[in-house]
């Protein structure tokens, strides 16, 4: 019986067409567009002005408080303007503004192909690296992975665990990365476990990527800490509290830390961007990202520069087809839709995925059956339906009381309704809502 | 390029499930008890279940257009499922007059009374069939005998259900075997053990439903009935091939709507039709007591939901 985390989880299609598809490198766009918000935490401070020259992996902006993260330059050329830029939330947020010349980088980074197995840095070290080169999570939540590396005082992590789930329909880019880089991935896992101090790793991989699975325990050989878990799949595995729960048969408790478990999540691309960091010198200024959609002519791997618009990317894989109604950011569960194809390339872009016309529409909402569809799969246990519905009635006691808030948003409820009701737009009104009646209440 | 997107939140994609789907599913498990009983009542079958089908469908079109004055919904399958419910929970020789009684009761009061679909509280085709057993006590326990492919209707031969002799304590002529296959009198759908059970089979494949309803409310009246009755094994059998006990655990309790959302609940709601049932049948007046158990219980859910929560991830014990 293969490991899977134990309440609710859906089946959504896979459809993972740009798998096997080779990573690219996507060309360097005329102008980049760097968000100095796309991590949690507050926004980075630009300390480059108007007219600076910049290289590759140059500071743009410095962490805005200990959950933050750097920001470095993706290109070379000069600093257009400070201004700002629609985000994919559709908000306009600060961004700097970099006018491409050629592509010339710090000399500090090694961009040679050698591959560095020993480290020599300590876990501070180590820490204090991942910091300096602006890691975040990649896997989509952006979490500043230095915080993630410093557990708060009184717990102790006992286990690395690194997410190769990818449990989002469509996305292949972790996927691929582990085909073509597993050697440095291991590395960046022991440098991770390095700088925890477990003498144990687990890299978890749905079983849907049976090649990736052979691939890794095949190099993890070599690695006698790092074991490779293949999982059932089932969505939302990915999940922090879900893959910790599959892996070790623990669960986060309601309203506490991963971290309460003993361990530590990391994304696979993380662990491959946290190799580069410390192996290389080399801060976050690029990533894999998924270009895919049902219509499009090449479904791609594409490694690209952090700040590069998606229709740049879009246009590299044989153009935004007709039928395009929709564009996300991310994958289709849990991903963003995008007002506009101008909008740049972030840390926490795994995929750009366009969604025809038909499948893009939502259909006509009808009454609740009561069926309790969503109840099964809700993987948190709540009743997404009775939440749903004291959002809708304003019923912020009950919401609280029904544990609205600890919902991870993953959308399990609304995919699988037979009525076709946006379960989750209810419930992320409910949340937002609760969650500020309690903090205000904290505050007094 | 300036072309316009829709923005929305996630997730993008869905299941493809739909209420329509769900209810056609449950008219295709209800297509072999249809097939026993058309063979063993004939045209009696047919009559019934077409008049009553036809009507539910009617009602609720007259009611959501005319007196409610929303748009109609019965294209989602509901009503005809209510219809084929009613008519398999009554003797394929009622009059046609008193079928139309049922389908207005059963979708007027049982549904739309409360809002339409997913408001109701009790089963509809539950709360037709027993109003009619209570208004027309004679017409409605007026079993016709089985005969296959008989082209008699008001006038087929009738005879005691095998139920009814039992509660009399008679011997009873049916064997194990005409159980099975629905050789037996009762209600247009209920005869026909195999049938039911390939339903059953069909609408846990397909994930309409799952165990916890059907299996709890026949493990408990079997253990039930055996305990009460001497340990009988075969009379305790029996309790399940006769009557809708069958009909009812797979396709009556298990309606979305007034059942309970947890699997917990499910069972706690299971065992207690089967109780009541058994409870009914063997102190009650009536030989039959799953309608009954069924529409108590369906009082119930309401409370069942309220205290039986899912299982939470990572509940912190308080």
């Amino acid at each position: 019986m293969l490991k899977t985390f134990r309440i609710g989880g859906v089946h959504p299609p896979e459809n993972k067409l740009s798998a096997g598809q080779a990573i690219i490198n996507a060309e360097l766009p005329k102008q980049a567009v760097v968000m100095l918000s796309q991590h949690i935490g507050a926004p980075a401070q630009a300390v480059v002005a108007k007219g600076d020259k910049v290289k590759v992996g140059t500071l743009l902006a410095q962490a805005g408080g200990f959950v933050s993260a750097n920001i470095h330059s993706p290109v070379s050329g000069t600093v257009a303007k400070i201004d700002t830029a629609v985000d994919a939330a559709g908000y306009q947020r600060p961004a700097i503004i970099i006018d491409v010349e050629g592509d010339e980088w710090e000399e500090s980074i090694d961009r040679s192909e050698t591959f560095v197995k020993e480290c020599k840095l300590d876990a501070k070290a180590i820490i204090d690296r991942t910091k300096e080169c602006g890691i975040v999570g990649l896997g989509g939540a952006t979490f500043p992975t230095h915080v993630k590396l410093l557990p708060p005082p009184g717990m102790t992590a006992t286990i690395l665990i690194i997410n190769a789930v990818e449990c989002e329909p469509y996305l292949t880019s972790d996927h691929q990365l582990m085909m073509e880089k597993g050697e440095e991935i291991l590395v960046g896992v022991e440098i991770l476990r390095k700088a925890i101090n477990v003498d144990r790793a687990v890299i978890g991989i749905e079983n849907n990527k049976p090649d990736a699975i052979k691939h890794m325990k095949e190099l993890a050989a070599d690695y006698p800490a790092i074991e490779i878990c293949p999982l059932k799949v089932k969505y939302p595995q990915g999940g922090e509290k879900q893959l910790i729960d599959a892996v070790i048969r623990r669960q986060v408790p309601s309203g506490g830390l991963p971290i309460a478990t003993g361990a530590v999540v990391q994304n696979v691309g993380t662990a491959f961007a946290v190799y580069e960091a410390v192996q290389k010198n080399k801060p976050l200024v690029e990533r894999i990202v998924t270009v895919t959609g049902k219509s499009l002519a090449k479904p791609s791997n594409l490694r690209v520069r952090i700040g590069t618009p998606i229709s740049q990317l879009i246009d590299m894989c044989g153009g935004l087809p007709l039928d395009t109604e929709k564009v996300i950011s991310g994958g289709p569960m849990m991903g963003k839709a995008v007002v506009s194809t101008d909008m740049a390339t972030t840390k926490g872009c795994s995929g750009v995925l366009l969604i025809r016309d038909l499948e893009s529409r939502r259909e006509e909402m009808q009454p609740c059956i009561r069926c309790a569809k969503c109840v099964s799969a809700c993987p948190m246990g709540l009743a997404p339906n009775v939440l749903a519905k004291a959002a809708t009635y304003q019923n912020w006691e009950c919401a609280e009381e029904e544990h609205v808030m600890d919902c991870i948003e993953c959308g399990s409820c609304s995919f699988t309704c037979p009525a076709h009701r946006p379960l989750l737009d209810f419930i992320r009104q409910g949340k937002a809502k609760v969650g500020a009646i309690i903090r205000s209440r904290n505050a007094k | 390029m300036n072309q316009t997107f829709i923005v929305s939140p996630s997730p993008h994609v869905h299941s493809g499930n739909s209420i329509p789907n769900c209810m056609y599913n449950v008219l295709i498990a209800l297509i072999p008890a249809f097939l026993v009983s058309l063979y063993f009542f004939g045209v009696g079958a047919l009559v019934v279940t077409l008049t009553s089908v036809v009507a539910c469908v009617l009602f609720e079109y007259l009611i959501q257009k005319f007196l409610l004055k929303v748009k109609p919904t019965v294209s989602d399958g509901s009503a005809i499922l209510t219809g084929v419910l009613l008519a398999f929970n009554v003797p394929s020789n009622l009059p046609i007059w008193i079928i139309l009684i049922g389908a207005l009761v059963a979708i007027g009061i049982g549904k739309m009374s409360f809002g339409g679909i997913g408001n109701n509280i009790f089963n509809p085709a539950l709360v037709g069939r027993v109003f009619l057993l209570i208004s027309f006590p004679v017409q409605m326990t007026t079993w016709p005998k089985p005969d296959a492919l008989t082209t008699h209707y008001l006038d087929a031969e009738t005879a005691a259900t095998p139920l009814g002799l039992l509660k009399q304590g008679l011997p009873i002529e049916a064997t194990t075997t005409d159980m099975l296959l629905g050789n037996v009198g009762g209600s247009l759908g209920e005869i026909g053990a195999i049938a039911l059970l390939i339903g059953l089979a069909y609408m846990l494949i397909k994930k309409i439903i799952t165990w916890h309803i059907p299996v709890s409310i026949l493990a408990t009246a079997f253990i039930f009935s055996w305990l009460t009755n001497g340990f009988d094994a075969t009379d305790a059998l029996q309790q399940l091939l006769l009557g809708g006990m069958l009909l009812g655990a797979i396709f009556m309790a298990t309606d979305y709507v007034t059942s309970p959302m947890t699997h917990k609940g499910m069972i706690i709601y299971g065992i207690c039709i089967g109780l009541l049932t058994i409870i009914i049948r063997r102190w009650g007046a009536y030989p039959e007591g799953m309608s009954f158990a069924i529409l108590i219980m369906n009082a119930v859910t309401p409370l069942i939901n309220k205290y039986v929560k899912p299982k939470r991830f990572g509940e912190v014990k308080k």
